[in-house]
């Protein structure tokens, strides 16, 4: 068994993980962490730092997850990261993030979750903030 | 008081709405494309030359010079908070700058460059107000031997003092030298590496050469090194400055200046002996001394007000006797040219009023910046989460634009692409990109003053050597470029011995080394993409 959440460092990603947390522990399964940038502008903040994940390494480990924590940068947006290791690792969950955005926003940049929720073969668990 | 009045009637031109208005959005653009790492502001003022053809010069200039000490404070910026100095003048900066970031000080980091600078800037523009009347009083009585004596210096000086590799130096100086040839000689009117192309015969547009190596080649360098790690801006909120940390910073401010405007001002300037220099002082003369290397202010305020004094200083040789050191100042000299303004020491004679404009804008400039910039920092921070892509596909844009509407010749937009791909080439192996842009600029001038000299003396070559100054600066030369040969031999004949001053001499190479280094592997950061934990 193998969840995949998608993460940033926001109070959406940090419900995904906590969510994602519980799952796993509850079919015993991998948690496999995607955080990824395109990599294309000097400073991302959706791009964790180095700590942070070390932060969340040290929470994995301590409530006993098998996990696998992946950072690409090569150019592909979010969606298709977590879509692509969904796939690589037989997914049986997605876990996200949801934020509000105003229709006019999503019509000019686009809905990472919306893609995820669309094209994912598998059951996607979408939760929002606190 | 010949100076003040002139200065005065200079503020008057500068501060009519128009020219205000441009000096508010040169110092805004300055300090954007200065916090932007891998742009800069010779860059800039290359890209803008052909849009601004269309206006007065004196509106033009003092844009630039916004653009100049704009993109001085926008490197401070990204040093503190990244940790990737964006100009070789900076990267002292960055070693107690971003440390102090690291501890929680980033606003105080960013309020003592700030208004160092500022301080800096406007003391170094004082001095140049008052130097460079006397250098140009000094200069007319100068003789074309030794106008190319000077150039010379200035031109060997660049390639030789400053930058990793005096080898890769001299190949840029070269090449610079080469593109400079191209076209009718000016006194037979022989063509000189034209390949049979009528199109050659005017000689290369310096606005194409500029852009191609600034603009496209920079622009293909990020398009090769697209994907990289993202880095973390330190967040900051409004800087400012406690009544400990003025009391801290002032003393190293007015050092910094006392450094940096000599060094500017000097034909083989540069920022970054200066800054250096001023970093030693200040951690040798700091009461607490060990917190240097964990985040000293005294560290950051020091040497950015160095390189703002140096900014100052490089303006002297500049508009007193045509003479830049450093690639904003050359793209400037390049300007005055394509205005039809000639560059030198009758400059201050036959263009009064737009290089006291100038003067009296730069002033101005400084003043705005700090205003603009002590409460926009964040915002400027925020500036480097843009794309890649986007950016450097609007600066091909307007690349593009400005080299053809330099002569509306499609034939200029290969010249554009086979010079970008040489700028590109130049930064894929370390080549220093400045040497070029100097020889390409000053190259032709030197030509003339060569060819001056020897009609004069009916083609004697001892006619280089006619006036004392002449001979003088040559014994300079000499020594610049024989000093390196007569350390190593008295290294090899004293291999024990290891003179007190030369750590400090050798520190400065090694940082020069580094300055190199930190900027270039700011674009090779190589892709590390995958952190895998089973």
């Amino acid at each position: 068994m193998t969840v995949v959440v998608g993460y940033v460092p926001t109070p959406e990603g940090e419900a995904a993980l906590t969510q994602a947390i519980t799952e796993a522990r509850k079919n015993n399964s991998t948690l496999v962490l995607i955080n990824s940038s395109k990599g294309e502008s000097t400073v991302d903040n959706r791009f964790a730092p180095e700590g942070e994940i070390q932060d969340i390494e040290q929470r994995l480990a301590s409530q006993g997850i098998q996990y696998l924590i992946k950072r690409p940068v090569r150019g592909h947006d979010a969606a298709a990261e977590v879509l692509d290791a969904a796939e690589e690792h037989k997914a049986d969950l997605i876990v996200i993030g949801l934020r509000r955005r105003t229709p006019v926003g999503k019509l000019i940049m686009g809905s990472t979750s919306q893609r995820i929720l669309l094209e994912a073969d598998c059951p996607v668990l979408a939760v929002k903030a606190g | 008081m010949d100076v003040w009045s002139s200065l005065m009637d200079g503020f008057a031109t500068a501060l009519t709405p128009m020219n205000f208005l441009y000096a508010v959005i040169g110092v805004i653009l300055g300090t954007a494309v200065g916090v932007l790492p891998g742009l800069g502001p010779a860059m800039t003022v290359a890209l803008l030359l052909p849009v601004t053809y269309a206006l007065e010069p004196t509106s033009a200039f003092i844009m630039f010079a916004g653009i100049y000490y704009g993109g001085m404070y926008g490197g401070s910026t990204t040093s503190i908070l990244l940790n990737t100095p964006g100009e070789s003048s900076s990267v002292v900066t960055a070693i107690e700058g971003n440390k102090m970031a690291k501890a929680g000080r980033a606003a105080q980091a960013l309020a003592t460059a700030a208004i160092g600078s500022f301080v800096a800037g406007t003391i170094g523009t004082a001095l140049l107000a008052v130097c460079a009347p006397i250098v140009v009083k000094f200069a007319v009585s100068l003789g074309a031997p030794s106008y190319f004596a000077i150039m010379v210096l200035a031109l060997l000086a660049v390639t030789a003092v400053l930058g990793s590799s005096r080898l890769r130096g001299f190949a840029s100086l070269g090449l610079g030298l080469a593109i400079g040839l191209v076209g009718m000689d000016s006194v037979t009117g022989q063509r000189r590496l034209t390949f049979g192309q009528p199109l050659l015969a005017d000689g290369l547009d310096i606005v194409v050469v500029a852009v191609a190596i600034f603009a496209v080649g920079e622009a293909l360098w990020v398009a090769a090194h697209l994907r990289r790690t993202p880095l973390h801006a330190i967040p900051v909120g409004q800087p400012w400055m406690g009544k400990s940390d003025w009391k801290r910073s002032w003393k190293p401010w007015l050092r910094g200046t006392a450094f940096g405007f000599p060094f500017g001002a000097l034909p083989a300037g540069g920022a970054e002996i200066p800054t250096f220099l001023s970093y030693v002082t200040e951690k040798r003369l700091s009461k607490n001394p060990e917190e240097f290397g964990n985040g000293a202010i005294e560290g950051v305020a020091g040497p950015e007000a160095a390189n703002n004094a140096a900014a100052a200083g490089t303006l002297t040789p500049m508009l007193a006797l045509g003479l830049p050191t450093n690639a904003t100042a050359a793209v400037m000299l390049a300007a005055f040219t394509s205005y039809g303004i000639q560059p030198g020491p009758q400059l201050f004679t036959s263009e009064g009023p737009l290089v006291w404009a100038l003067i009296a804008s730069l002033f101005i400039g400084n003043l705005l910046l700090l205003i603009i910039n002590l409460p926009l920092a964040p915002m400027w921070a925020k500036l480097l989460q843009l794309p890649r892509p986007y950016l450097y596909a609007g600066i091909l844009f307007f690349a593009t634009l400005g080299a053809y509407s330099v002569n509306l010749q499609a034939f200029d937009l290969v010249i554009l692409l086979v010079l970008g791909a040489l700028g590109f080439m130049m930064r894929r192996f370390g080549l220093p990109v400045l040497p070029l842009i100097l020889g390409v600029i000053l190259g032709p001038r030197i030509e003339g003053q060569l060819r001056k000299t020897l009609q004069l003396s009916a083609g004697d070559p001892a006619g280089l050597f006619g006036e004392p100054i002449a001979v003088g600066i040559y014994v300079i030369i000499a020594l610049i470029l024989l000093w390196p040969f007569a350390y190593k031999l008295f290294r090899r004949n004293r291999p024990v011995a290891a003179p007190a001053g030369k750590a400090e001499s050798g520190g400065a190479a090694a940082l020069a080394r580094d300055a190199d280094d930190t900027v270039h592997s700011n674009h090779s950061a190589v892709y590390s993409d995958h952190k895998e934990q089973p």
